[in-house]
C-alpha cells in the first residue's frame, strides 16, 4: 500500500486515514514496542544513561555555540584533505550543485546510502528531471522506493511494513521472486538485486552523521555495508549534510556515536562505522577519485538565531523521540507529511518549511514529554513546541526576529476566547459566576459536545463548586468553635 | 533533585479549576489530609485557574496575566499545595519560563519553589505515615504526564499507596504512556486522542483493579468519560479521597 502523503497541511486527514488502518497501527505499535525495549536494555544503568546524556548534550551545545567558526574550519580542513566543499542555502542550490557534478561526469545512475537530507531536498525527483536515476541502497529505503513511497521513520524507513507486505512489494516489482516470510531471504533478495548497481553507478551519495571540523572528515554510521559500498565503489562520492552536523573534535564523536546507536536501535555499536577523510590517494587501490561535501542550510540558521530554538539543532537523528511518541506510534511517519516526522519533525520542520505549512503539526502533541525524556542530547522538545505554538499564534515581539510563517495560525475567534479566559481567570467574581453556573446549570449540558463525545460521555459538573463547599465548611467551623 | 523544606505550620491550598468544578469533595478530602498532619490550611477564595490552557495553546501573554494574578494571591511565604501534577508543573516550572529575562524573574522563582503537588508534599515534607483501615482491595494508578515527567510525583503517589497494607497496587501495561487528554489536544486532534484513550482505558481495565486513582483531574475527565462511554464500571477518583477513606478519615 502506498502511504505517501500530500504534505503537513493535510496532517488531520492523513492522521485520520492512518488511524483507520488497523494493519498499519499494529505494525507501528509492534515496531515501537520493540525499539523501546531495545533502547531500555541498552541503557540498563540509569546513572550511566544520565552521564551519557549530559556529555552528549554538552558536546552538541559547545559545537553549536561556535557553529560558524566550526563550519569554516571544516571547510578549510576538508579542502586541505582534497574534499571539495559546497555551500547550499536551500534545496534548489543543493540540487544544482549535485546536478552540476553529475553532469560533469555524465552520470546516469546515482546510488544512495541512506540520507534524510537528500529526501529533504527531493533529490531523486530533481535528478529524474535531468534523466539521472537515483537508486536507494539502504534496504528499508529500497523497499520504500520500489513502492514509490517515502520513508516513514528517519532511521528505519520501511518500519510501517511487516514482512508480508515486504514480500508483496518484492513480488509486485521484482522479476523471478518467490514470495516468502523468511526475513533473511527477503534481505538477501534485496542485497543480490542491488549488488551490481554499486558497480554500475557513476556516483555514490551519502548523508553524514558527524562532520569533524578538526580533521576535515566525515563519519557515517550504518549497519548494512551499503554506505561503505556507496562511498568507496563509485568513482565519485557526494556527501550531503545539514550544517548542524559539524562537531569540533574527533574525540567528540565516540560519545555521540554511543548515544546515537543506543538510543536508536539499542546497539552498543553499529556493524559499520566509516570515517572518510579524503578521496583515493595515489598508490591506494580503492575509494572514489572525487569526494564532495554539500553543506545545506535550508532554514537551519533561522533556528540557530534563537537561543531556545537552537537546541533543535542538537539533534543527532536517532529517532528515539518518535519511537517513544504516543502520537507517532498511533499515526506513523507518513501522516506528518514531512521528511522528518514525529517530535523532532514537529520542531525542525517549521524552520525548513515555514510555520504556515506546519502550524497543524505543532499542535499535534499532548505535551506528554516522552520525547524529551529519552532524547540523548536532551532537546526540550515540548518547551520548543510551546514556543512554536506561540509563534504560530502571535506576531513577533519587537526584539525578535520573525519566523517564516509567523502568526499564520492567528485566529480572531480563538484569540478572543483566550482573552476571555484570561479575563475570567483574573476576575474572581466572573470566574465564580462561571463555575457556579456550570454546576447549577449542569442539566443543560448537552450529551453531544462535538469531538469530545465521539468516544467519551460529556463531563459531569459537581453539584457545588469547591469554593462553595469551603465557604460552607468554614461557616460550620465558625459556628462550632 | 528537589530540596524540601521542614514541615511548616501553615499551607496555602490550590484546588485547581477542574477539581473546583468536577470533584470538589476531593478538595475537601485533601484539606482534611493536610489538617490531620497538624497543618493550618488556607484557601484563598480569589484563586481561579493556573493559566495552563492559554499557555499550552500558545497564548503566552494571556497565560502570564493569569499567572501574575494567581501569584499575587499567595503573599505569605507558605507552601502552595496543588491538587494536580499538571497544574503543579505549570506553576512550578512554566511560570519561571513565562518570566525568563523579566525583571520579576527572581520573585517568580521564589514563588515557583513554594509550589508542591499534594502527594509530593505529604511524602517529602509531612513524612506522612498512613494506617490502612479499609478492607482488602486492589488499585491501579494513572499519573498525568506532567505529574510524572515534570514533577516526578508518580513516585510519591506510589509511595503513599504502598503504605496501605490492605491495598494491592496493580501496574498497567504502558503505565507511563499518555492518556490522550493534553488539554486542548483532545479537541484539536480528537481522532488521535480517541486512539490514545481507548488504549489507556483498555490497559487500565486489564489490570482488573477495583479502583482507579489519579491526582490529575484532567486525565480523569478523559479516562472516566471514556469508561462511561464504554459502559465499564471502573471509575477513577482523586487520590486524596481514596487515601482519606482508607485511613478512616471519612
Amino acid at each position: 500500500m502506498n502511504h505517501s502523503s500530500k504534505g503537513p497541511e493535510h496532517f488531520h486527514s492523513q492522521a485520520k486515514a492512518a488511524l483507520g488502518d488497523p494493519q498499519l497501527r499494529q505494525n507501528f505499535r509492534g515496531a515501537m514496542d520493540y525499539l523501546q525495549d531495545k533502547r531500555k536494555s541498552a541503557f540498563h544503568d540509569p546513572v550511566e544513561e544520565e552521564k551519557i546524556r549530559d556529555l552528549s548534550e554538552a558536546i552538541r551545545q559547545r559545537c553549536l555555540s561556535k557553529l560558524p567558526q566550526l563550519l569554516e574550519l571544516l571547510d578549510t580542513n576538508c579542502t586541505r584533505n582534497g574534499i571539495e566543499v559546497h555551500w547550499a542555502e536551500n534545496s534548489d542550490e543543493a540540487n544544482d550543485i549535485i546536478a552540476r557534478i553529475a553532469q560533469r561526469h555524465e552520470a546516469k545512475l546515482i546510488i544512495k546510502g541512506k540520507s534524510m537530507v537528500s529526501e529533504e531536498i527531493e533529490l531523486n525527483h530533481e535528478m529524474a528531471k535531468l534523466g539521472i536515476e537515483c537508486l536507494e541502497s539502504d534496504m528499508g529505503e529500497y523497499i520504500v522506493q520500489l513502492d514509490g513511497d517515502k520513508p516513514s521513520h528517519i532511521i528505519m524507513p520501511a518500519i510501517h511494513k511487516n514482512k508480508q507486505e515486504v514480500s508483496d512489494t518484492f513480488e509486485h516489482h521484482l522479476d523471478n521472486f518467490t514470495p516468502t516470510l523468511d526475513v533473511d531471504e527477503l534481505i538477501q533478495t534485496g542485497r543480490t538485486r542491488l549488488r551490481q548497481k554499486f558497480y554500475d553507478a557513476d556516483i555514490g551519495l551519502s548523508g553524514v552523521n558527524f562532520a569533524v571540523a578538526e580533521t576535515g572528515s566525515l563519519c557515517l554510521v550504518e549497519n548494512e555495508g551499503n554506505g561503505r559500498m556507496c562511498t568507496t565503489v563509485p568513482k565519485v562520492h557526494i556527501a550531503i549534510t545539514g550544517i548542524e552536523k559539524v562537531v569540533e573534535f574527533l574525540s567528540d564523536v565516540p560519545p555521540l556515536y554511543s548515544a546515537l546507536t543506543r538510543s536508536a536501535t539499542g546497539q552498543a555499536i553499529t556493524t559499520y562505522f566509516n570515517i572518510i577523510s579524503s578521496p583515493r590517494k595515489s598508490g591506494e587501490r580503492d575509494g572514489p577519485l572525487e569526494v564532495h561535501l554539500v553543506l545545506l542550510d535550508n532554514g537551519r540558521t533561522q533556528a540557530y538565531q534563537d537561543a531556545d530554538m537552537r537546541k533543535t539543532l542538537q539533534c543527532i537523528r536517532c529517532g528515539a523521540c518518535m519511537n517513544h511518541c504516543p502520537v507517532y506510534t498511533r499515526v506513523g511517519g507518513h501522516a506528518y507529511g514531512t521528511v522528518y516526522p514525529g517530535p523532532i519533525g514537529q520542531i525542525i520542520s517549521p524552520h525548513l518549511m515555514g510555520l504556515d505549512k506546519t502550524k497543524e503539526l505543532v499542535t499535534a502533541s499532548s505535551f506528554c514529554g516522552a520525547c524529551a525524556e529519552v532524547c540523548p542530547v536532551r532537546i526540550p522538545i515540548p518547551d520548543i513546541l510551546q514556543r512554536l505554538r506561540t509563534a504560530a499564534k502571535n506576531p513577533p515581539e519587537a526584539d525578535m526576529i520573525p519566523m517564516t510563517g509567523q502568526a499564520s495560525a492567528a485566529s480572531t475567534l480563538e484569540s478572543l476566547a483566550m482573552k476571555g479566559f484570561a479575563f475570567a481567570a483574573t476576575t474572581p467574581t466572573l470566574y465564580h459566576a462561571g463555575t457556579w453556573s456550570a454546576t447549577k446549570l449542569k442539566g443543560l449540558m448537552p450529551d453531544n459536545i462535538g469531538p469530545w463525545t465521539q468516544c467519551r460521555t460529556s463531563p459531569k459538573f459537581a453539584d457545588n463548586t469547591l469554593h462553595q463547599l469551603i465557604k460552607t465548611r468554614n461557616k460550620k467551623k465558625g459556628e462550632t468553635s | 533533585m528537589r530540596i524540601y523544606p521542614a514541615k511548616p505550620k501553615t499551607v496555602y491550598f490550590y484546588g485547581t479549576c477542574l477539581v473546583d468544578m468536577f470533584d470538589p469533595e476531593a478538595g475537601l478530602d485533601a484539606i482534611s489530609l493536610l489538617e490531620q498532619q497538624g497543618l493550618e490550611v488556607i484557601f484563598i477564595e480569589k484563586q481561579t485557574c493556573c493559566g495552563q490552557p492559554a499557555y499550552s495553546s500558545g497564548y503566552t501573554k494571556e497565560a502570564k496575566l493569569v499567572a501574575q494574578n494567581q501569584m499575587d494571591l499567595f503573599v505569605d511565604p507558605w507552601p502552595v499545595i496543588v491538587l494536580s501534577g499538571s497544574c503543579g508543573g505549570m506553576m512550578h516550572h512554566h511560570y519561571r519560563r513565562l518570566y525568563q529575562g523579566d525583571s520579576a524573574q527572581a520573585t517568580v522563582e521564589k514563588f515557583c519553589n513554594r509550589v508542591f503537588e499534594l502527594t509530593e508534599f505529604l511524602v517529602n515534607v509531612c513524612r506522612i505515615k498512613l494506617e490502612d483501615k479499609g478492607d482488602a482491595t486492589s488499585v491501579v494508578m494513572h499519573t498525568s504526564c506532567a505529574a510524572r515527567r515534570e514533577m516526578n510525583v508518580h513516585v510519591t503517589a506510589t509511595q503513599l499507596l504502598n503504605q496501605l497494607q490492605n491495598v494491592e497496587l496493580k501496574i498497567p501495561a504502558y503505565e507511563s504512556e499518555c492518556c490522550g487528554f493534553g488539554g486542548t489536544f483532545a479537541v484539536r486532534h480528537p481522532h488521535i486522542s480517541q486512539a490514545m484513550v481507548e488504549d489507556k482505558t483498555r490497559h487500565l481495565s486489564e489490570t482488573k483493579a477495583a479502583v482507579l486513582v489519579s491526582a490529575d483531574w484532567g486525565c480523569l475527565l478523559n479516562i472516566n468519560g471514556a469508561f462511561e462511554y464504554q459502559g465499564q464500571s471502573l471509575k477513577g477518583r482523586h487520590i486524596a479521597s481514596f487515601l482519606l477513606e482508607r485511613i478512616g478519615g471519612k
